[in-house]
């Protein structure tokens, strides 16, 4: 893939993970990382103190794939459903077949009764395993711009 | 005293005497939360305000509230810890902006008022005028403009302060059994802050510390454990309650070496049950050597302290308005532990927080009993699992905890 080609698959895969969630198909959102993967999910604040405990950890594929079901089998709350709104997708580097990226986003959340807040805001800084097809992320941060989250986070962001 | 002095606001009127039939009103009245503040947060309770750790050097302060009043926490050039009100004797203004900082003193933005690291009015900015001109009168003296301080304790490197100069001091407060709770998880090892974040709870402040010292919801309402079938009901444990009521903690034993057994077994059978596809979250050690994987401890009026297996956390319940309150959660670590360790910690704290397996819904089930209480609030919630009485028990499904909470809420509010 030239770097015009990995510059579009990369701007893909941010926006189809993306909609993979706000179309409710969580279940493939474990599919978008590799097996070894790490996933977190933190605040501005904590990642600029170096703080590593986040609000939602997995260091393994697997340990998304629990989210998941725990998401629809085990865990109790009202049904809402998110929409993200991801700007443009900036490499930062290509090197020895990863990709590091940074995308800002917006998440709204719809509760079931039309209810609509902001509920997130802040930026994924990706590294994206690109030797291969399809792309997957190795990590995502998810970096949150507030410390504080509006009741609880279920739907992975 | 005359009758002007005597405060006769009787608040929100209760059924009877006892502890175990609650006003829906206390949930939705202003006024109450009104009175709360003046006579639970700025009352003779110890409020949990930081961790010593977070001004451990001379010059340290850090902002926060006791209730909804803005407080400073400060570290003095001689070593003590003070805490006092964030409120410029002058107008009124916020002193510390920011959540912390550092310097020698504390200076308003308004007007330039200065002030000493333990709340001591040095410095009024043209106090003798400009050539001569204005200035304050002769009679004003600093000394008497000081800030309100807070009586001030510390804990196993836990700081609480008090509003009341005549409150109990802090572990005849505690209770000797919450004191030994304290220190079973913090005594001999400084903790430090590995994450910290915040739950916006759409709900009165106290749903939210009845649901904590409620044993009796943990397996019904979260039902991450029953599902994935990792807990095992029979675990032995009970409800420990200090004499006063308000304060406590819960423990559950866990047999480690069984259930790393039932796992064993449970991976051969092929099995089409729900199960974790990686069970490292519940990677854990009996760090505590007694077999005590989960231990809640409360403080009242709005301080937690956590162990879930090893995942440990000091959980500080704010409230911001009737119907709103802030819950923070600091995870802790110790100096001490090796990366594997740290690495279990970040793992379980899967299980906590906002988006913890086993607590996210305590963040909104208070927001559903705010919600079906609007307008709707004459009635009394029903608190009788387990008898009417506040004494400690060696089973869980019982409320004893919570009727502990409204026995010493009930004594300070005069109702």
């Amino acid at each position: 893939m030239d770097e015009q080609g990995l510059r579009l698959a990369i701007g893909e895969l941010v926006a189809a993970y993306a909609d993979c969630i706000d179309d409710d198909r969580i279940e493939e959102w474990p599919d978008f990382f590799v097996d070894q993967c790490r996933y977190l999910v933190t605040s501005r604040d904590s990642h600029e103190a170096g703080l590593r405990h986040g609000v939602i950890y997995a260091a393994s594929r697997g340990m998304l794939v629990d989210r998941v079901t725990s998401l629809r089998r085990a865990n109790i709350f009202e049904r809402h459903r998110y929409r993200h709104v991801t700007g443009p997708t900036r490499i930062l580097n290509i090197a020895d077949g990863v990709a590091e990226a940074r995308t800002n986003f917006l998440v709204v959340r719809i509760m079931h009764d039309g209810t609509s807040s902001l509920f997130a805001s802040g930026r994924y800084l990706d590294r994206i395993a690109v030797a291969a097809t399809p792309l997957r992320f190795i990590e995502r941060l998810v970096v949150l711009d507030s410390q504080k989250i509006d009741t609880l986070l279920v739907i992975p962001l | 005293m005359s009758i002007q002095d005597l405060d006769l606001r009787a608040g929100v009127a209760w059924p009877s005497n006892g502890i175990s039939e609650v006003p829906f009103r206390l949930y939705t009245d202003p006024e109450q939360y009104r009175l709360e503040q003046e006579r639970i947060f700025k009352g003779p309770t110890w409020n949990y305000l930081c961790l010593a750790g977070e001004v451990a050097n001379p010059g340290d302060w850090v902002a926060t509230t006791v209730g909804e009043v803005a407080v400073v926490v400060a570290r003095a050039p001689d070593g003590a810890i003070n805490a006092f009100v964030n409120r410029c004797a002058h107008r009124g203004n916020l002193l510390c902006l920011e959540g912390r900082g550092h310097g020698r003193e504390i200076t308003c933005i308004y007007h330039g008022w200065s002030y000493d690291l333990s709340g001591r009015l040095t410095g009024v900015a043209f106090e003798r005028g400009v050539k001569r001109q204005g200035g304050m009168p002769p009679e004003f003296r600093k000394e008497e403009h000081h800030l309100q301080q807070l009586r001030v304790a510390e804990l196993c490197g836990l700081v609480f302060g008090s509003f009341d100069p005549d409150v109990p001091d802090l572990e005849s407060y505690l209770g000797p059994v919450v004191v030994g709770g304290v220190k079973r998880v913090l005594a001999g090892r400084p903790a430090h802050i590995i994450g910290r974040s915040t739950q916006i709870l759409p709900n009165n402040w106290k749903l939210y510390f009845e649901n904590v010292k409620d044993t009796y919801h943990a397996s019904i309402l979260h039902t991450f454990l029953n599902v994935f079938r990792i807990n095992r009901m029979s675990q032995p444990g009970g409800i420990n309650i200090a004499e006063n009521g308000g304060n406590h903690f819960s423990f559950a034993k866990l047999d480690y070496a069984a259930e790393d057994e039932d796992y064993r077994r449970e991976a051969l059978r092929a099995s089409n049950d729900l199960h974790l596809e990686d069970r490292s979250i519940l990677d854990s050690v009996d760090e505590y050597g007694d077999q005590v994987s989960v231990q809640i401890l409360t403080i009242f009026p709005g301080m937690v302290l956590q162990q879930i297996r090893n995942t440990l956390a000091v959980r500080v319940l704010r409230p911001r308005g009737v119907d709103k309150s802030e819950l923070e959660w600091i995870h802790l670590g110790f100096a001490d532990d090796d990366e594997a360790m740290m690495e279990r910690r970040l793992r379980q704290g899967n299980l906590i927080g906002a988006a913890g397996y086993i607590s996210m819904e305590d963040g909104c089930v208070g927001g559903f009993v705010q919600r079906a209480l609007a307008y709707n609030d004459d009635q009394s919630g029903i608190v009788m699992m387990g008898g009417h009485d506040a004494e400690s028990q060696t089973f869980r499904a019982s409320e004893a905890a919570i009727r502990g909470f409204w026995k010493q809420y009930r004594a300070l509010m005069g109702a």
